[in-house]
């Protein structure tokens, strides 16, 4: 058995999904949605992502171990975010020294961030 | 027992190729399609840590983002946003070009498949040459932080911006960039070590594991790309 061959017209309509994907994405850029803007933007790069990994990278037409390997490293990055920001994000606001990063703009001196 | 023995008609197949440096199939494997399919899932493998390996920098991303969210839309209005699009059009072109390259390796047509990796390559170093236009364009505004006397002199919508943290947002965007166009580099490097091969015709619709490897790689340049392109060029567009 030989491998799975997609047709010219399936590449070139993935491409041009692609290419719609990316204008709607710079579009949607400039309407402010509040927090929505942010889950546009990464909800169509996550379709496009998608699209290119089932496609172009044959996923679709591949064995069911190939999935489970593109299915286990999402989990595992969806783990570092995950994990790391729930710690993150449920700190005290003083958790973070702000006069760190809170200089004036264009100060004389460069600051470190070092203690 | 000689070490021709459990190779055995397949050392005689390859002793009428004996230029042929690459094995249509090697012993070790039942059939063609078991050997593509452990090609490219070795290949996979490696590009599961490489999404871990990214996955640390968008991390840092999201919880400076999350801290900073001002600084980050200033700053990100300093990157232009045509060359950013410009260059995401640019990289999923060379995307379709490498399928298409694949497609042909898989019909045993090297002649076309060495055209299109030579339009990859075209259109990945084009990428990198637009890039290297918007680095330029940030040393000579000071906003590279490390390179230059960071310099950030900036309201945004009323508020006034602090230095140290738009030089975050920067630290960001040359970190994950500059490792995004690193890949770029070694892509492009892997991709003229392919073409070599293909040239001299070594590949078969049976085995054409490379290209479909090199394939893999540059496709998941673009996913990051794909990604990189919003979080950094269009925040606070609005």
């Amino acid at each position: 058995m030989s491998a799975h061959i997609s047709s010219v017209k399936l590449y070139i309509a993935i491409f041009l999904a692609l290419m719609v994907g990316t204008a709607l994405t710079v579009a949607a850029a400039f309407i402010d949605m509040g927090a929505l803007n942010n889950v546009v933007a990464m909800g169509i790069a996550a379709i496009k992502a998608t699209l290119v990994v089932l496609f172009f990278m044959h996923v679709r037409y591949s064995s069911r171990l190939t999935s489970m390997i593109v299915g286990a490293a999402v989990l595992f990055l969806a783990l570092l975010f995950g994990l790391t920001l729930m710690d993150n994000f449920t700190r005290p606001a003083d958790f973070v020294d702000h006069t760190l990063f809170d200089t004036p703009p264009a100060s004389s001196t460069a600051v470190t961030g070092e203690h | 027992m000689s070490s021709t023995d459990h190779t055995g008609d397949l050392s005689a197949a390859h002793a009428g190729a004996a230029h042929a440096a690459l094995p249509r199939l090697e012993h070790h494997f039942d059939s063609y399609e078991q050997q593509r399919e452990t090609a490219s899932l070795g290949m996979w493998l490696f590009i599961g840590q490489e999404m871990l390996f990214f996955g640390g920098l968008f991390t840092a991303y999201i919880i400076f983002r999350h801290l900073f969210p001002d600084a980050f839309a200033a700053a990100s209005h300093h990157l232009d946003i045509r060359l950013g699009s410009f260059n995401t059009v640019v990289l999923i072109g060379s995307s379709l070009t490498m399928a298409l390259a694949v497609r042909a390796a898989q019909l045993g047509r090297q002649k076309v498949c060495g055209w299109f990796l030579i339009a990859t390559m075209v259109l990945g170093v084009t990428f990198l040459g637009v890039k290297a236009i918007e680095y330029h364009a940030k040393y000579v505004e000071n906003h590279i932080p490390g390179v230059t006397q960071f310099h950030w002199e900036e309201n945004f919508h009323g508020k006034q911006i602090p230095q140290n943290q738009a030089r975050i947002f920067y630290g960001l965007y040359f970190a994950m960039t500059g490792l995004h166009a690193l890949h770029m580099i070694v892509g492009i490097g892997i991709l003229l070590w392919l073409l070599y091969w293909v040239r001299r015709g070594r590949f078969t619709p049976d085995n054409y594991n490379y290209v479909e490897g090199v394939g893999l790689y540059w496709h998941f340049v673009d996913i990051i790309w794909i990604f990189l392109f919003p979080l950094l060029y269009l925040i606070g567009r609005h």
